[in-house]
């Protein structure tokens, strides 16, 4: 088996597990359980692939980035998981969980959402399906991504202010798995990245997979070839990376990148670099690396991107840090906005600011020359309009 | 087997059993050692001390304010200890320290155990550590250190479940009242006497004490018509926000 896989008992190497209170046992153990089986079922498979086409609008488009290419001397793709339905990569995965909800039996939906794409997404399959649903968010992301607020009222979701904490990511995540301690019967929590507790990191893993899956097809079409020499992806919880990496972990040739927030700056303490300043501990019912204080209280993370605005980072992703197999570049908030209006002027696209992470390693210097790069383009910018133009004071 | 004589005493005593949590460090840092105490003189059965954590997943509002304020206040796991080193001299009644795992990982598993000892403590809750990880990596270390570690069933743990943490178990079974964080006021009604009947049938080999959701006589009563006792935590802290230790004779008494 490979050793990026997640093992019997839910570790990627020392990373992972179930740190559950018991009150979560019977629905941890229940999809534990059945997970695997339900997402290789026939009928499963039958309607996730064809909401996937018909729906979500797969496959992506592998685009070469003919202007970006030239401007750094190497050839490079884009993989457009903005152009799937609502935005971002995070459909993908809440089109599999809310079948498998169906699955087992749930009838009502819950989600945590920081830049609020998860949150969109899981509005989106809610009302496609006609199921309740509500949305916890951290009242700063509520303020700082007021369009996908709105978004998700407009499909029918209820959005609670998180009003704990740090008021983000971290904080709705505590309330929405507080929501089904108290909900345990007839609720499933469709979590949005490859975090929490097991069997979530591997489920949302398979789930975001198409990603790469898709990649290794396109990339031979386009290029005679399924392997990139580098593949680049944001890693916030993690769940676009993982999708993005999926296929070639074990293909050791193929160099990873993983792109994370700084902030202001990994030494400042507003940051949010995880590999950089996390130590391992547990956030989320997972063993992982997470920033915290000597005494064991998790620290409240900073960055200007409500999507990458998290203290810690998925197991698999501190296995593939800790075992050295993907390389982690810190990137602050300049440079992400930069590399944004970068993407903007050179190829007409704008980024989610969780996206331009990822695209600021191209100025950092981390693709070589005439390699062969695949960067994942996980979503759009529509809903960072405002943060853009205060940022670069597009309005005066 | 695992259990203090302190535990044991308490736990054969005729009668039903108050159990209080309070969360270390609130309201002001030093009052852990005034309130165990006073809990003691009031006529207290048993003290769980609370270990205040960033994000206790499993609480309501309640207790995660008290949380929020003793961090604020500057309490750590480390003065914890140097306050309760002496506590063995001044209480006898048993200690019961509660905490979700990370700041004991962070403190290291070993040495708190230690810490734990060396103050007297009789046992430990730790809701975020599973039975499956706690016996398959710390089972040993906590008992080598005479810790009863005990376990959490909730209305929806299966009796195969259930008969399996008994088994694990080595002083008592924490039963949580119903499906919910800690704190939530709900009707003591048909459906809870139901579960409560049927963990009493179960005949299991270690008392349960009844916790979440009581805070007063009506449901200390209700909720201990089949359990030994019950566990009083977020009414006891919302007392204490109001009145202050001064209030912890009145509000026992008026419990008992
Ligand atoms: C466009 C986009 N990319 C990336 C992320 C970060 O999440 P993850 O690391 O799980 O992909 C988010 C999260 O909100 C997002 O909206």
């Amino acid at each position: 088996m490979s050793k990026y896989q997640v093992d019997a008992n839910g570790f990627y190497g020392e990373f992972g597990g179930a740190f559950i209170p018991e009150m979560l046992y019977p629905n941890i153990e229940e999809l534990r359980q059945e997970y695997r089986q339900i997402l290789s079922s026939e009928s499963f498979q039958q309607e996730y692939q064809q909401l996937l086409r018909d729906y979500v609008g797969r496959p992506t488009p592998l685009y070469f980035a003919s202007r970006l290419s030239e401007h750094y001397g190497a050839r490079i793709y884009l993989k457009r998981e903005d152009l799937c339905h609502t935005g971002a990569h995070k459909v993908n995965n809440t089109v599999g969980q809310i079948l498998l909800a169906r699955h087992l039996g749930k009838s009502r939906i819950i989600a945590e959402t920081g830049a609020g794409q998860h949150g969109v997404a899981t509005a989106t399959v809610c009302a496609l399906m006609g199921m309740p649903c509500i949305v916890y968010m951290g009242e700063v992301d509520i303020a700082r991504q007021a369009p996908n607020v709105a978004r998700m009222k407009m499909l029918g979701a209820e959005v609670r202010p998180a009003r704990s904490g740090s008021r983000t990511l971290k904080d709705a995540t505590n309330e929405a798995i507080r929501d089904w301690i108290n909900n345990p019967e007839d609720t499933h929590y469709i979590i949005g990245s490859v975090v929490g507790p097991h069997p979530y990191p591997d489920l949302v893993a398979r789930l975001q997979a198409i990603i790469s899956e898709e990649i290794k097809e396109q990339l031979l079409a386009a290029e005679g070839t399924e392997d990139p020499d580098v593949l680049v992806a944001c890693v916030g919880g993690g769940s676009n990376a993982a999708g993005t990496y999926y296929h070639y972990l074990d293909r050791e040739h193929v160099e990873i990148i993983a792109a994370e927030a700084a902030g202001l700056g990994v030494d400042t303490g507003e940051s949010a670099a995880t590999s950089a300043l996390g130590k391992m501990g547990i956030i989320h019912a997972s063993k992982t690396l997470l920033m915290q204080t000597d005494d064991g209280q998790i620290t409240e993370p900073y960055s200007i991107s409500a999507g990458l605005d998290y203290p810690g980072v998925g197991p698999l992703h501190a296995h593939l840090f800790k075992s050295g197999r993907a390389k982690f570049v810190p990137v602050t908030d300049a440079e992400a906005m930069e590399a944004g209006q970068e993407l903007a002027r050179l190829e007409g696209i704008i980024p989610a600011i969780e996206t331009a992470h990822g695209f600021a390693v191209l100025k950092k210097g981390h693709i070589a020359k005439d390699s062969l790069a695949v960067i994942n383009l996980s979503g759009r910018g529509d809903k960072d309009l405002q943060t853009y133009m205060d940022y670069f004071k597009l309005s005066e | 087997m695992t259990m203090t004589d302190r535990l044991e005493k308490t736990l054969s005593k005729p009668g039903k059993l108050l159990s209080i949590y309070f969360t270390a460090g609130y309201p002001a840092v030093e009052d852990t050692v005034p309130i165990i105490k006073k809990l003691e003189e009031a006529g207290a059965d048993m003290v769980e001390i609370g270990l205040p954590f960033s994000d206790p997943l499993a609480d309501g509002p309640v207790i995660q304010e008290s949380s929020t304020h003793a961090l604020r206040n500057g309490m750590t796991t480390r003065k914890l200890f140097d306050q309760i080193r002496d506590i063995r001299q001044q209480v006898s009644l048993p200690l019961v320290i509660m905490g979700y795992f990370n700041p004991i990982l962070q403190f290291g598993v070993e040495a708190f155990c230690a810490a734990c000892a060396e103050s007297g403590i009789d046992g430990l809750i730790l809701p975020d550590l599973p039975l499956d990880v706690y016996e398959r990596d710390y089972k040993e270390i906590m008992e080598a250190h005479g810790l009863s570690v005990i376990f959490l069933i909730t209305p929806q743990t299966s009796d195969e479940r259930i008969r399996q943490i008994d088994s694990a178990s080595t002083s008592f079974i924490y039963m949580v009242s119903s499906a919910s964080t800690t704190g939530v006021q709900s009707e003591f009604g048909k459906g809870r006497d139901a579960y409560f009947k049927r963990i009493a049938d179960l005949d299991l080999k270690h008392p349960q004490l009844v916790g979440f959701g009581i805070s007063d006589a009506a449901s200390f009563q209700r909720a201990t018509t089949y359990a030994k006792g019950a566990i009083i935590g977020s009414g006891f802290i919302r007392m204490l926000t109001e009145k202050g230790t001064g209030g912890i004779e009145a509000y026992i008494k008026g419990i008992l």
